[in-house]
């Protein structure tokens, strides 16, 4: 007589959304409760529920919570900007390290001639010479990281990730 | 079987028709590729992404998202949002160090200023 698991008492959003039962052994239940239907919904519609299964069983278990957050991080951006998806973020924030860099740069250049301490040196430049030239030169036009010269497109307003 | 097959339909065992949706971006000389990005979205999803898109991102969008399934496939567990979670540590790091550069500028500038205005009263 072949077996049947016991019906679980209230589905994972998952098994809502899959429109299946929902076993107490289900790997989506601890990280989609039942009331967080739209998370799983994007989930799914970018990884796909048997990739998501696949991934969470691939990383151990106290690791799935994080696995979890990071994807849903993922399709939520990704649905939001479906060319760029995180891309678009990354290239934003190295725009926004190198901006800093430069500014640090002018900073540390400044300090060293107002104050003519050797300990100040910044290993990127010593020279009045270099802080006259970071002065001219604006941020947007140094090479980014990524060798390109124009984030214009890639530019996305993100907020911080739930688990930063 | 076409032997120009794109690696998507290699890699699914099928035909390739003329307007496969995969052919453009997915050349079979580079089944890797198609191989990553199958692993973490599944063939389905990625066609239904890339339906979805003007003619002219779609190259784009399917960089964008073989970078993320690789970030993925190397970091399973934060993928290319450790590589986010990195670049604003270090962003907060340069804040705070250009914060304290700035303010020992300010500094610098005050005693600068002290100094020369008591030569003057010598």
């Amino acid at each position: 007589m072949r077996g049947h698991e016991p019906r679980s008492s209230s589905s994972c959003a998952a098994c809502k959304l899959l429109k299946r039962r929902c076993t107490p052994t289900c790997i989506f239940a601890p990280y989609f409760r039942s009331s967080d239907l739209i998370t799983f919904a994007k989930v799914h519609k970018v990884f796909g529920a048997s990739n998501v299964s696949k991934l969470l069983g691939e990383v151990p278990e106290e690791q799935r919570q994080e696995t979890v957050n990071s994807l849903a991080y993922e399709a939520e951006v990704r649905l939001k900007d479906p060319v760029y998806g995180c891309i678009g973020a990354i290239a934003s924030l190295q725009k926004k390290m190198l901006e800093l860099q430069h500014d640090l740069a002018v900073a540390r250049t400044r300090l060293l001639a107002h104050s003519g301490v050797s300990n100040h040196v910044s290993p990127l430049d010593n020279s009045p010479e270099l802080a006259a030239f970071l002065d001219l030169v604006p941020y947007s036009d140094l090479m980014l990281l990524d060798g390109s010269t124009s984030l214009d497109a890639y530019l996305y307003d993100l907020g911080q990730p739930p688990f930063v | 079987m076409n032997p120009k097959r794109c690696a998507a339909c290699k890699y699914l065992r099928r035909r390739c028709p003329k307007d496969c949706i995969f052919a453009p971006y997915f050349p079979p000389n580079d089944p890797a590729k198609f191989a990553c990005i199958h692993r973490i979205y599944g063939a389905g999803n990625v066609s239904k992404m890339l339906q979805q898109l003007p003619d002219q991102t779609r190259a784009e969008a399917v960089e964008s998202l073989c970078f993320e399934a690789k970030c993925r496939v190397d970091d399973p567990v934060y993928g290319c949002v450790g590589i986010i979670h990195l670049l604003q540590t270090q962003i907060q790091n340069a804040q705070n160090e250009l914060a304290k550069t700035q303010a020992e500028v300010a500094v610098a500038q005050t005693k600068v200023g002290q100094t020369q205005n008591s030569d003057q009263f010598m």
